[in-house]
């Protein structure tokens, strides 16, 4: 479409090369299980499910403004329904991964409706609260182990894959199916209708809701829509735990802080900062883990370093020096005979 | 007579102070009306009152044949009120294309491609073309008002109501101003315009009103408003170049 010269396009040179080495680098990745050994396995499945749990973050904290300290409630949730589910309904373990998202959402309606009545700060602290109480509430659940939790039984394990090998594989495989997932869902939330109202609230919400855009609408759907994939991802934490208890799986430390410290470094409001600050995270964990607790004061150290020397994180950095775009999200308006306007 | 909006008797108080008292005047489809008044008078309130920004104590405001005294800023502006801020809001991390894109998709309802064809309309015709890929945080102060302006356009108003969009700007940059106005008029939008540049105003609206601590002290022609005692009073010391 020409208007007087001028046609609008999406995707940029940057973005197409950009989709070509993520490409590649997904097909590699596809057949790790061939070039990978097992401890590797495991850390790049643990890796995923952190890249998708900071994405998921992200598109709440960076876009809907909705900063909560509780998605932990979800992980754990969605792990304990894992359990649940292939425990007393008899679900096959992928089944109930995905049914686990789907009444991820559904308890996160009434959860909205209580906190979003809370606002920044205190809409914060209400989510974790709200954690806690799940936390209180699972721990009462004898039939699941109570307190101290319980394991997943060998028969539901072995329903995975009859090997030991084939379950890894498998796991890795849902861990890096997740993580696509939920990339390409943020991407095309974001790329839609709903991602360009909820772009606008995140820079300015008196000028959003003055054009047509129903603010609360907006940030509920992201809101449940993120609690549903959030509890997926416990799923599949949990399935490669194959243990749960209270404690680990509303974890506020391992599920949220952890969480808040790769999208910070990486680059908040970025689809690109999460995937940077994962790649961080597990290389500082990596070359700091025999340093014990000392590894967690370096976390903290880098995190304060980042913040004051590029408050918008790694991702934010690049992207202003270079005003780089890996994700085509953005519209770029040129004049027909190619030179920009 | 075929009223696009009708405020009745619309009433908004912050503690002891008022910002509209029983406010009341109707507004003809296809009208171009200026209002003006002292600083702190209530219009920017007024204003917040007809989008749905804050909501009446009392009264009631009618847009369109239907009352929408209790609808969201957001229905309002679907249903096709758009405004122009006083003080600039761009989306600032924001090309000045996508804010255009907000309003085409968001208040006008467009799909993606008739809403890009608008917006490049649009943009041409205030004028910013040429920062169409620029953020909009980084725009001067004139880019500012023409975009808020694009904005409020590529929402499809019936309705549009600017809040002194002409403050601040050179005298040739008014004239230019002035004439984007005139077109948008001509083409059967009707306006509510805020100025201080009253010869600006003068140059576009059919009828004027004048507000001073939230109430209507006057209405009519233009010249004839513009000469009358209560008008010569307030604007006395800010006298106008009308």
């Amino acid at each position: 479409m020409i208007v007087n010269g001028y046609t609008v396009t999406r995707a940029t040179p940057a973005a197409r090369v950009a989709a070509m080495l993520g490409a590649i680098t997904l097909a590699l990745l596809v057949a790790a299980p061939w070039w990978a050994g097992r401890a590797d396995l495991r850390q790049l499945g643990e890796l995923f499910l952190y890249l998708s749990l900071a994405s998921l973050w992200n598109l709440m904290a960076g876009y809907a403004g909705l900063v909560s300290v509780g998605q932990q409630a979800y992980v754990g949730f969605g792990g304990y329904m894992l359990f649940a589910l292939t425990m007393f309904a008899g679900f096959q373990p992928v089944v109930a991964i995905a049914a686990a998202g789907l009444l991820g959402a559904l308890i996160s309606v009434p959860v909205a409706a209580l906190i979003f009545r809370l606002r920044g700060a205190y809409f914060a602290i209400g989510t974790w609260v709200i954690a806690e109480v799940f936390r209180l509430s699972f721990a009462q659940v004898s039939a699941l182990g109570g307190g101290s939790g319980s394991s997943l039984p060998v028969g539901i394990v072995k329903s995975l894959a009859a090997s030991r090998q084939g379950r890894e594989w498998l796991s890795y495989w849902l861990a890096l199916g997740a993580a696509v997932l939920v990339i390409l869902v943020v991407h095309l939330f974001l790329r839609s209708r709903r991602g360009l109202a909820l772009t606008a609230i995140r820079d300015n919400e008196l000028a959003a809701g003055s054009l047509g855009i129903d603010i609360w609408r907006t940030k509920f759907a992201v809101y449940v829509l993120t609690a549903a994939l959030t509890s997926i991802i416990g799923a599949l934490i949990f399935l490669q735990k194959l243990r749960i208890s209270p404690d680990a799986a509303f974890s506020v430390n391992d599920w949220t802080a952890f969480v808040i410290f790769i999208v910070v470094i990486g680059g908040i409001g970025t689809i690109e900062g999460p995937i940077i600050g994962t790649l961080i995270f597990f290389a500082l964990r990596e070359t700091l883990a025999d340093l014990g607790t000392i590894y967690l004061m370096v976390l903290g150290a880098v995190a304060i370093l980042v913040m004051l020397k590029a408050p918008r994180g790694v991702w934010g950095f690049i992207r202003d020096r270079y005003d780089l775009n890996l994700f085509p999200l953005g519209y770029r308006v040129s004049r027909t005979d190619n030179k920009e306007p | 007579m075929d009223n696009i909006l009708k405020l009745d008797r619309i009433s908004k108080a912050f503690g002891a102070v008022k910002v509209a008292d029983e406010l009341s005047y109707e507004v003809p489809r296809g009208e171009a009306l200026g209002v003006i008044g002292p600083n702190g008078a209530g219009k920017t309130s007024m204003f917040h009152l007809i989008t749905g920004t804050l909501s009446a104590n009392s009264g009631s405001i009618v847009f369109d044949g239907q009352d929408v005294t209790r609808t969201s800023a957001a229905k309002r502006c679907r249903a096709g009120v758009a405004r122009s801020f006083q003080v600039p809001q761009p989306f600032t991390h924001m090309t000045v294309f996508e804010n255009a894109m907000v309003a085409a998709t968001q208040a006008a309802g467009l799909r993606e491609r008739a809403a890009e064809k608008l917006c490049l309309e649009i943009l041409e015709q205030t004028e910013l073309m040429e920062k169409a890929n620029s953020a909009a945080g980084a725009l001067t102060l004139l880019e500012r008002k023409r975009l808020e302006m694009t904005r409020a356009l590529c929402a499809k108003p019936k309705l549009l109501l600017l809040d002194e969009i002409a403050g601040g700007l050179t005298e040739a940059e008014c004239v230019s101003l002035v004439e984007t106005i005139r077109e948008i008029h001509r083409s059967g939008v009707t306006i509510i315009w805020i100025e201080h540049v009253v010869h600006a105003l003068l140059e576009v609206v059919d009828r004027l009103i004048v507000i001073d601590f939230g109430r209507k002290i006057a209405e009519g022609a233009p010249h004839a408003i513009m000469e009358s005692p209560e008008v010569q009073e307030i604007y006395l010391g800010i006298e106008a170049d009308a």
